[in-house]
């Protein structure tokens, strides 16, 4: 048994907030340039560009790279020897998303209830918070902003077995089309298949948030990614909308067992500030 | 890809129709803030007959929700939103005089002829490229609903502001006509 305070979850997750939202993970850069070499398009390699020169700034300057500094989506990996003292987990959590955004000058997007009033939280609390129990006793704690531009966008469909692997190509294929330049493409995709309706789509989210240069540790699964960001990038759509190759940089694909007379899939589409940090504690 | 044109906002007639779609401008002048919340509380005023609290005649409005600044800086990341939310209460705005608007993605139908009736041109900032923009902007004053935090109606100081005409006030599309010779499915 390992004792962890709650106020070190606290701090942690208030560094991971402006670490994330401030400095682009390094893999994502290099695709930006990887992708400038093989963008046919002007505009989309002026575009590219920016978006290089942008996360410099962001980065060099502790500035957020993207104003949409998003819903602070927190994934937990919660060690079964780890005794919390001093508070409880998720209040540990929501808090340090309120240090992290408020000391931090990230903006404030979080409304308290979502139909009647919406009135703005002031402090982006509260995280939307993942928590999964496993061996050990370590926490590990990821946090990926997530901004509303390309979180509208995310689509949700129940398809049935029949439906195939076809089926899930198609899903992917009109929500990278309906999404466009609305969700700041080149994006990072998260795809979601199995399991139940929302099994499916946490599997989205999760995959959405992995590290560019991850792929499924399924053979099937991984070549069926590439699969899928060959396709979308047929599109056209290309770098902002604007026309071009390069509309992913990347489509992961999470699975989950499923039902003998289900194959739900989802789709959550990253924006190209496809954020993340992480800690252990 | 064309050469950048500078342009001066608030919009003159002249500038509106001069704007075709795939043109890369840098704007200058002074460009108006304002997003979902406020946009909505604007098209309630006009509903109870009441005047806007801003004069949007020729303004160009700037979809935008900045970052906080911090001390020292004029203006946190400030990259534009997805404009389409506001699609819904723009055609009341541009008929009080709005003559341009700055965001990014896709426009309604309604919004587009709504353009075209009165020589609207739209143009999109480089979406997610919040702090780079943020260093064309030199001034950030709040107008009305300052309660609205970043969503606040405000006036923006701008100097080779970096955009590109998406859709012109003729209706044609960049998104369509840029898209069109890489698509391969």
């Amino acid at each position: 048994m390992k004792t962890i305070e709650a106020s070190s979850i606290t701090r942690a997750v208030a560094e991971l907030a402006v670490k994330a939202c401030c400095d682009l993970p390094k893999d994502m850069m290099a695709g930006f340039r990887q992708a400038k070499e093989t963008e046919p398009s002007p505009v989309g390699r002026d575009i590219l560009d920016q978006l290089i020169r942008n996360a410099e700034i962001a980065s060099s300057e502790q500035m957020p790279i993207c104003q949409d500094t998003g819903m602070a989506v927190v994934f937990v990996e919660l060690g079964q020897d780890v005794h919390i003292d001093g508070g409880d987990l998720e209040d540990a959590v929501h808090q340090g998303v309120r240090q992290g955004y408020v000391d931090g000058y990230l903006r404030k997007s979080m409304v308290a209830e979502p139909l009647f009033e919406r009135t703005n939280t002031k402090d982006n609390s509260p995280a939307i918070i993942h928590v999964r129990i496993v061996p050990g006793d370590q926490v590990r704690i990821r946090l990926a902003p997530k901004g509303a531009g390309s979180e509208n966008k995310s689509v949700l469909k129940m398809l049935v077995p029949a439906d195939g692997i076809e089926g899930v190509r198609k899903v992917v294929l009109d929500c990278v089309q309906a999404a466009g330049p609305n969700s700041c493409p080149p994006m990072v995709i998260g795809v979601g298949i199995g399991g139940t309706m929302e099994m499916a789509a946490l599997c989205a989210k999760r995959a959405a948030a992995r590290d560019l240069a991850s792929s499924n540790s399924d053979p099937r699964y991984a070549a069926f990614e590439q699969e899928l960001l060959e396709m979308v990038n047929k599109t056209g759509v290309g770098p902002q909308g604007l026309g071009g190759v390069c509309t992913a940089l990347k489509v992961h694909v999470e699975w989950y067992p499923t039902h003998i007379a289900s194959l739900p899939v989802a789709v959550n589409i990253n924006c190209h500030a496809a954020r993340h940090a992480e800690a252990v504690l | 890809m064309s050469n950048e044109k500078r342009i001066q906002a608030p919009f003159s007639p002249e500038t509106a129709a001069s704007l075709k779609a795939g043109d890369r401008v840098l704007i200058s002048g002074t460009i108006i803030a304002a997003r979902d919340a406020a946009h909505k509380r604007l098209v309630e005023t006009l509903d109870r007959g009441e005047d806007l609290p801003v004069n949007l005649e020729g303004q160009v409005v700037y979809y935008v929700g900045p970052s906080p600044a911090k001390p020292g800086q004029v203006i946190g990341a400030a990259g534009p939103t997805t404009s389409g939310r506001m699609d819904s209460y723009t055609p009341r705005l541009i008929e009080h005089g709005l003559r341009g608007m700055i965001g990014k993605g896709y426009r309604s139908e309604a919004v587009v002829e709504s353009m075209k009736a009165n020589g609207v041109p739209y143009l999109a900032a480089v979406g997610g490229a919040g702090a780079l923009i943020a260093r064309s902007i030199r001034s950030y004053t709040v107008l009305a609903y300052e309660e609205l935090g970043p969503e606040a109606v405000a006036a923006m100081e701008v100097e080779d502001f970096p955009a590109i005409v998406v859709i012109d006030a003729e209706g044609n599309n960049y998104y369509e006509q840029g898209q069109a010779p890489y698509r391969a499915l």
